[in-house]
């Protein structure tokens, strides 16, 4: 036991011993710049491939396009239209029933609850959020709200809706404000939580109150938050709606987006299901990628705040 | 040392306290002093001795437990564009702002200028600090020391009673830090106007200051107030700045005196 000690404490002071040379001084060095002119121009223009591959649209395309030719590879093989129809052939009953009007009919009556249920939840977001930063019992009944009821899904209030205010709009207007509202007051209450003490400690040292702080300081610091919240509530209040317009289909005499699909479904027209999500899917891209894209191209990304 | 009715900013026995989650801790305990007109009157004292709280209670930020704040006539009661601040963080500069419309901003919400006159002000507030290549460049395109000066023109073109710079080169590299403050002169020599600079750097202080404030720590107290206007970097290997750095560090350093308000080392060390 004793001579183990010493062998391990031997060991530990043979570990602290420095185990490199230490040299004496060196000899200063001075250098003549070498020349560097044949490396070119120090700043250089990428080559044409490489800025194309820079670009996200081109990229984003490309896996589109990859995507298309999958699909259509597959479902030629598969050769089975009822179950899983080609690209083109879903693409010819998307064109045909666009043209005639039938889908951009269904899309109308869509987008009509959607967009007032969107802002409508966007209001009362804002409206709550407020409260929150402006109180602490606020901020306390904001965050139990929305423990409460984020987790709870729209679909299942829908039922409720439908006692309260029947069949039509309203249901779902109310089942869509329900879908957006937590999530955006849920970000933008933590946006304005993370705006830095520093811009706000400005802010005041500008002399700003209330109205003009919010929106002059708190809400484009916080925008970032405030965005991607609003990116959230757009899907959520789109699946929402198609969502509950499958469960209770029509409301009187015309049915939107969901309705077409399901309409589609009972006939066992399946390019027409497929043409329906198709509908759905070109409308969540081109507000991602054209409306929200373009929005934060000319505000967080050109800001810094936001790669 | 007591000028009773002049001077721009009085501060007479100020005691700051804030809280915390769980404590109330004393910042500051019955701090007096008097901030003549283009002064260059440097706040110095160890971390934790209440300095940038006593600014920030200055600026409008706290208000004091006991105790007055009087700037040019008018007690404190909240923040406002008469007293700029500019802090130590680099993100005082609203991001979504280009640097000419980062300065112009709290001269259009002050309001005490015509729409042209803020674009003029700015314009050449921004071409003191030597930035008007950049005045159309958001801030996250800058390096620390030019946010820093974009700060310090925004603070600098309203025209403030006084500016207010809490600890604003601590974040900067020495070699920033030194050219910043060799500006920061150059700019009072050509407008004289007043400053409250924070530090807990003595050479700082005193290349900086032109009348030095020294606070214990815990809660902070005044230990002493002394002129350092003559001594600039020029002066650093000089003894009388010697002098002046070590009599500074002795009167931040030594065991805290129990009752004794004149210390001994202060006529020992003086010049």
């Amino acid at each position: 036991m004793a001579i183990n000690e010493t062998a391990l404490g031997e060991a530990a002071r043979d570990l602290v011993k420095p185990r490199i040379h230490v040299s004496g001084p060196r000899p200063d060095l001075e250098f003549a710049l070498l020349d560097a002119s044949d490396i070119g121009d120090v700043q250089r223009r990428l080559s044409f491939p490489e800025r194309l591959a820079n670009n996200d649209a081109i990229r984003r395309a490309g896996i589109l396009l990859f995507l298309v030719i999958t699909w259509e590879i597959y479902a030629r093989w598969l050769d089975n239209s009822l179950l899983f129809p080609t690209f083109t052939l879903t693409l010819k009953t998307f064109v045909g029933d666009l043209l005639d009007g039938t889908l951009v009919d269904r899309t109308r009556t869509s987008l009509y609850p959607l967009v007032l249920g969107y802002a409508g939840g966007i209001l009362l977001a804002g409206l709550l959020t407020s409260i929150a930063i402006s109180s602490r019992i606020g901020a306390d009944i904001l965050n139990t709200l929305t423990a409460m009821f984020n987790p709870l899904p729209a679909i299942a209030v829908l039922p409720l809706a439908l006692i309260w205010f029947g069949l039509g709009t309203p249901s779902l207007v109310f089942v869509i404000i329900h879908s957006v509202l937590w999530a955006v007051a849920l970000s933008t209450l933590t946006g304005f939580r993370s705006v830095p003490e520093t811009l706000r400690l400005s802010g005041r040292n500008y002399g700003l109150r209330v109205a003009g702080y919010v929106a002059f300081v708190m809400i484009p610091a916080a925008f970032p938050a405030i965005l991607s919240g609003l990116k959230i509530g757009w899907a959520f209040a789109w699946r929402t709606l198609i969502a509950a317009e499958l469960v209770f289909g029509v409301s009187s005499r015309s049915g939107g987006l969901g309705w077409y699909v399901f309409e589609a479904r009972s006939e066992l027209d399946t390019p027409r299901v497929f043409a329906g999500l198709l509908t759905v899917i070109v409308i969540g891209l081109f507000v991602e990628s054209v409306i929200f894209k373009s929005i934060e191209t000319r505000t967080v990304q050109k800001w810094g705040m936001q790669r | 040392m007591e000028s009773s009715s002049s001077g721009l900013v009085q501060v007479r026995n100020v005691t700051l306290q804030y809280k915390t989650t769980d404590h109330l801790v004393t910042a500051t305990y019955k701090v007096s002093c008097t901030v003549q007109h283009g002064d260059r009157y440097v706040i110095l004292g160890p971390s934790g001795c209440g300095k940038s709280t006593l600014l920030k209670a200055i600026g409008g930020f706290i208000r004091p437990v006991g105790g007055s704040i009087v700037v040019n006539g008018h007690e404190i009661r909240e923040p406002g564009p008469d007293r700029m601040m500019v802090f130590q963080e680099f993100e005082q500069l609203m991001p979504w702002k280009t640097v000419l419309q980062n300065v112009m901003f709290p001269m259009q919400v002050a309001k005490k200028y015509t729409r042209s006159e803020v674009r003029d002000r700015a314009l050449s507030a921004i071409d003191k600090v030597s930035l008007s290549k950049f005045a159309k460049v958001y801030p996250h395109m800058l390096s620390g020391g030019m946010k820093m000066r974009v700060a310090i023109a925004r603070a600098m073109a309203l025209e403030p009673d006084v500016l207010l710079m809490d600890e604003p080169f601590a974040a900067l590299d020495a070699l920033t830090r030194r050219k910043m403050q060799e500006e920061l002169l150059s700019l009072w020599d050509q407008l004289r106007f007043t400053m409250l600079f924070v530090t807990h750097s003595i050479e700082e202080a005193i290349v900086v200051g032109s009348r030095i404030l020294i606070l214990s720590p815990h809660p902070g107290r005044v230990r002493a107030e002394l002129e350092a206007g003559a001594l600039s970097y020029a002066e650093v290997d000089s003894p009388a700045f010697g002098v002046l750095s070590k009599r500074i560090h002795t009167l931040l350093f030594e065991d805290e005196p129990k009752h004794a308000p004149e210390p001994a080392s202060a006529a020992a060390g003086s010049h």
